[in-house]
């Protein structure tokens, strides 16, 4: 019953968080929300017990990814985005598609929503702890793609500085944006 | 314990929003912002099935995802810089050069 109440106060913050982060007209506003979505969501990840995932949402979404966006937010002089519209007319396109959507998932999970059972009980990891599980089957298992994810983080990084660098050199050309 | 198909529908609203945000908002920051609500909704569905089936693999996945979702921001923030150098806008309306 509390992991019901947990689950459903977690779920209705996120999803409400959520709506916010697309109807805010200040970009601001939108990231705020944006963080009480990614908590709530690590909220859900703690009622799922995956604790090293809840961990790792906190820190890596709510500690780097937002605060990134904050930083380009405050780069970008939005005072004009401010007075124009926010939505593009696209409206109905998005009603269509978020119908078929909704429509789609729906009917497979309502149909199939008795195969989906968690097996009852507690779940017993097979070592100390959520966090030395998922270690231990990232470095054993899957350690080619933990490593080839180390490369695209490299790579991440040194696009993003090509890609926000200013232009270098007496024409003002360099490799920023050209 | 809560039923699973409760965490199916939760990832749905949230990619559903998602969706919506990215079709109709003009800034492309909304927009990136939208797609990580739809990132944080595949790693809800991974590891609410990751719970059901007592395997960790889903929870890897995840992992996985949310490295992708770090190197996508950092490199399409990195483009909004870019651009809004480039054309003084960050709404997608009037970035248009390769429009058809």
């Amino acid at each position: 019953m509390l992991e019901l109440v947990v689950f459903y106060l977690f779920a209705t913050t996120s999803v409400v968080s959520a709506i916010l982060v697309i109807t805010r007209q200040n970009a601001v506003h939108s990231a705020m929300f944006l963080a009480g979505t990614l908590l709530s969501v690590a909220g859900v990840f703690l009622s799922l017990r995956a604790e090293f995932l809840a961990g790792v949402q906190v820190i890596v979404y709510v500690g780097g990814i937002l605060v990134l966006f904050v930083f380009v937010i405050m780069l970008v002089p939005m005072d004009r985005a401010m007075f124009e519209r926010t939505y593009n007319r696209q409206g109905k396109v998005a009603l269509v598609t978020a119908a078929i959507l909704v429509i789609e998932f729906g009917y497979v999970i309502f149909n199939s929503q008795g195969s989906f059972v968690f097996p009852s009980g507690v779940i017993e990891p097979p070592v100390a702890g959520n966090s030395q599980w998922v270690g231990t089957v990232l470095y054993t298992n899957y350690l080619l793609p933990f490593e080839i994810a180390s490369i695209l983080l490299l790579v991440a990084i040194i696009g993003a500085v090509v890609l926000s660098k200013k232009p270098s050199g007496p024409e003002g050309q360099g490799a920023a944006g050209d | 314990m809560v039923p699973v198909h409760h965490y199916l529908l939760l990832s749905v609203a949230l990619f559903t929003i998602g969706v919506v945000g990215v079709l109709t908002r003009r800034n492309v920051l909304i927009i990136l912002m939208s797609i990580e609500l739809m990132m944080n909704a595949v790693n809800i569905n991974l590891i609410a099935f990751s719970a059901e089936w007592q395997q960790v693999n889903g929870q890897v996945f995840a992992i996985f995802v949310i490295v992708v979702a770090a190197a996508e921001a950092a490199v399409g923030l990195g483009i909004v810089i870019a651009m809004f150098a480039n054309k003084e806008t960050v709404n997608v309306n009037e970035i248009d050069l390769m429009k058809w």
